[in-house]
């Protein structure tokens, strides 16, 4: 067995991995503090990256209605506007109007709120492949390369990096700030939440920014790695093994379920797609998620199911 | 004033149990039945049959399956592309393998191909539940999509690795293949959706239906009551796929007549028809009809008005129809979560009282 392909297949699983969990953090932040499955987190990437694009890009709508286009660092602050503009629309149009419905309502209007986005980028920023470059080392990282032959992409590196970084932040936002406790109330208990005072709607929109935020995040990194275009918000369908796997209601559980997932497949792809036919990519990840639920049904770390009558 | 119950009274148990109980409601099912099988057929041209009557049709039939196991037994899924793409398989071998044997029966036995791999896709729903559930469904919808597309025998090694329905006849008439009559297709699946429809409205009303209602509104309580959650979701999920199998047969066989894996069968599918049963209304075989109608005519409409009416470019026509689709799902989950159906009960309530509301 050749050890040396062993290990940048998982290395490179891995890395791929944390791209998944990116996404999947998303979805996690939702559920976690509303409840609601939010289909649109991969349109929402998509969305985040297409504005991205549109402020750094001389063909944008911005250049063309100011006449200059924005550096890189300011371009993201501003993205990172936008994507609160639209948690706080969300909020305002549709979620407000969605309390205490069930579970499966909030999920269809979420692939509704995908289909608005998703039609939205495409007529105000056309649907062509666009390449996002705000300058992350791309290639492979030439000092593995040169002293253990391993190929290991830098992208997929700096990737890695980001992920850890935010979810650093993230734990010590919700751990430790004022807001980070309202909301983990809120995840806990809506009801017992309000009666404390704490704003169910001002909640909300901050979780959605968040997520909006952590889209943008997996949008650049998305973006960098393959370019601008419809299918990143296919990513969203990768992500949801992830999510199953890791349990939706765990932080951890996204990075960790990524990281399974991600190797698995490459591992799968490898050694089983080649007995079956091959692309196997499409599902694979779906059946090793349900072995894994046939044994804990709320994911890796997810909240213990307690039923009762 | 014409829409009251007064003095329909009810002689026995059977006439108590009706599926419609007042003689208005009897009557106007009747007319529109009567008008679907006799008129529309005389009207019916192929843009008619291909855009609107036969698509309405077999979402109907997919609907009503999967209202059966997400509405009635609380299952969400969202395989159903994939569940219809077996049927469309099984057709297309069966047909291939057996030329003789009546359409008929093959549909029927496509159906219950797919419900046996509908039985074997819901085994985890023994043990997974609620959004768990709806992601493990979606591995039946890639798993399937991906081994039809993948081995030769599904599709009888053709080089196209499409399949296409040979042409066929019943009764002395076209039924199936290019040149068979609008009308005749119509009629084959105008047959098999009001069989079916009442097969479905009985069984949701008898025991096996209100078992799968118990199991959805608390699957504990219903196990402590005596229910055997093994077979209830199990049967849920074999008589579902039975009707999502024969919907990928007449979709494949009647409708479209040629089909590709990724394409045809892909999800948007499963999110198409899961839509018609949203907005039509959760549990009612009513509203798949009525939602498989709106999902059905409202891109026609939408289409229409922009491209002919507004002179918008078909393109741009087509992002602003995603955008109102999505308004529109958005707007009606808002205003009536119930669906359709609900506000179909209403607006009868509203209409006995009519036009005396105190």
């Amino acid at each position: 067995m050749d050890w040396l392909f062993l290990t940048e297949t998982i290395i490179s699983g891995l890395m791929a991995g944390v791209m998944y969990s990116l996404v999947a953090l998303g979805f996690v932040l939702i559920f976690k503090a509303s409840g609601i499955f939010n289909f649109a987190q991969g349109v929402m990437a998509l969305f985040a990256a297409l504005a991205l694009y549109d402020f750094l890009a001389p063909e944008g709508w911005f250049n063309q209605l100011f006449g200059f286009t924005l550096p890189v660092p300011i371009a993201i602050v501003a993205t990172a506007g936008v994507m609160v503009i639209l948690a706080w629309l969300i909020e305002r149009l549709v979620l407000r109007y969605l309390i205490n419905q069930e579970g499966i309502i909030l999920f269809m209007a979420t692939i509704g709120l995908a289909y608005v986005l998703e039609g939205t980028g495409d007529l105000l920023f056309g649907s062509d492949v666009k390449p996002l470059d705000i300058g992350i080392p791309q290639g492979a990282w030439d000092y593995l390369l040169d002293t253990h032959g391993l190929y290991i992409e830098k992208l997929e590196i700096f990737a890695a990096i980001t992920a850890a970084i935010l979810v650093t932040v993230l734990a010590i936002f919700f751990q430790k700030t004022r807001i980070g406790r309202a909301l983990r109330a809120v995840a806990d208990d809506h009801q017992a939440a309000l009666s404390v005072g704490i704003s169910l709607r001002a909640i909300w929109v901050i979780v959605w920014a968040v997520a909006g935020f952590v889209a943008l995040v997996a949008g650049i990194m998305w973006g960098s790695k393959s370019g601008v275009q419809f299918s990143l918000s296919l990513i969203a369908l990768k992500a949801l093994p992830v999510l199953i796997l890791g349990g939706f209601t765990s932080v951890p559980g996204a990075i960790v379920g990524g990281l399974i997932i991600g190797v698995g497949e490459k591992l799968a792809e490898i050694y089983v797609g080649p007995m079956v036919g091959g692309a196997i990519e499409n599902w694979f990840a779906y059946m090793l998620a349900l072995a894994f639920l046939l044994f804990r049904p709320q994911g890796l770390f997810g909240e213990k199911i307690i039923e009762r009558v | 004033m014409l829409y009251r119950e007064t003095g329909q009274f009810k002689t026995s148990y059977q006439a108590d149990q009706a599926i419609f109980p007042i003689a208005q409601d009897r009557w106007f099912i009747f007319g529109i039945i009567a008008i679907a099988v006799f008129v529309v057929p005389f009207l019916i041209d192929d843009y008619g049959a291909n855009a609107v009557l036969l698509p309405f049709l077999v979402y109907a039939m997919a609907a009503i399956g999967l209202n059966i196991l997400t509405g009635y037994c609380g299952q969400l899924s969202l395989g159903t592309g994939g569940f219809m793409a077996v049927g469309a398989y099984s057709t297309y071998k069966l047909f291939t393998a057996f030329p003789d044997l009546n359409l008929i029966v093959i549909v029927i036995l496509s159906g219950l191909i797919t419900a046996a791999v509908g039985v074997l896709f819901g085994l985890p729903s023994l043990r997974i539940k609620g959004f768990y559930l709806a992601v493990a469904t979606l591995a039946s919808q890639f798993f399937l999509v991906w081994m039809f597309n993948k081995f030769g025998w599904f599709y009888n090694y053709n080089m196209t690795g499409m399949i296409n329905m040979p042409a066929s006849t019943m009764f002395g008439l076209q039924l199936t293949g290019p040149g068979a009559h609008p009308a005749v297709r119509y009629l084959f699946c105008l047959g098999f959706v009001l069989v079916f429809a009442l097969v479905a409205k009985n069984i949701v009303r008898g025991r096996l239906g209100r078992e799968w209602m118990a199991i959805r509104d608390m699957d504990i309580a219903a196990e402590i009551i005596g229910i055997r959650p093994l077979y209830a979701k199990l049967s849920a999920f074999a008589v579902s796929s039975f009707y999502v199998g024969m919907a990928g047969a007449l979709y494949f066989g009647i409708w479209l007549s040629s089909a590709e894996p990724v394409e045809a069968f892909d999800i948007n599918q499963s999110f198409l028809v899961l839509f018609m049963i949203i907005i039509g209304g959760l549990g009612s075989i009513m509203g798949s009809f009525l939602g498989a109608a709106f999902i059905v005519l409202m891109p026609l409409v939408l289409k229409n008005f922009m491209v002919d009416g507004l002179d918008i470019a078909v393109v741009t026509a087509k992002h602003v129809e995603i955008i109102t689709m999505g308004m529109l799902i958005i707007f009606f989950l808002i205003v009536e979560p119930h669906g359709l159906a609900r506000l179909w009960t209403i607006a009868k309530e509203k209409l006995r009282l009519w036009p005396f509301p105190h």
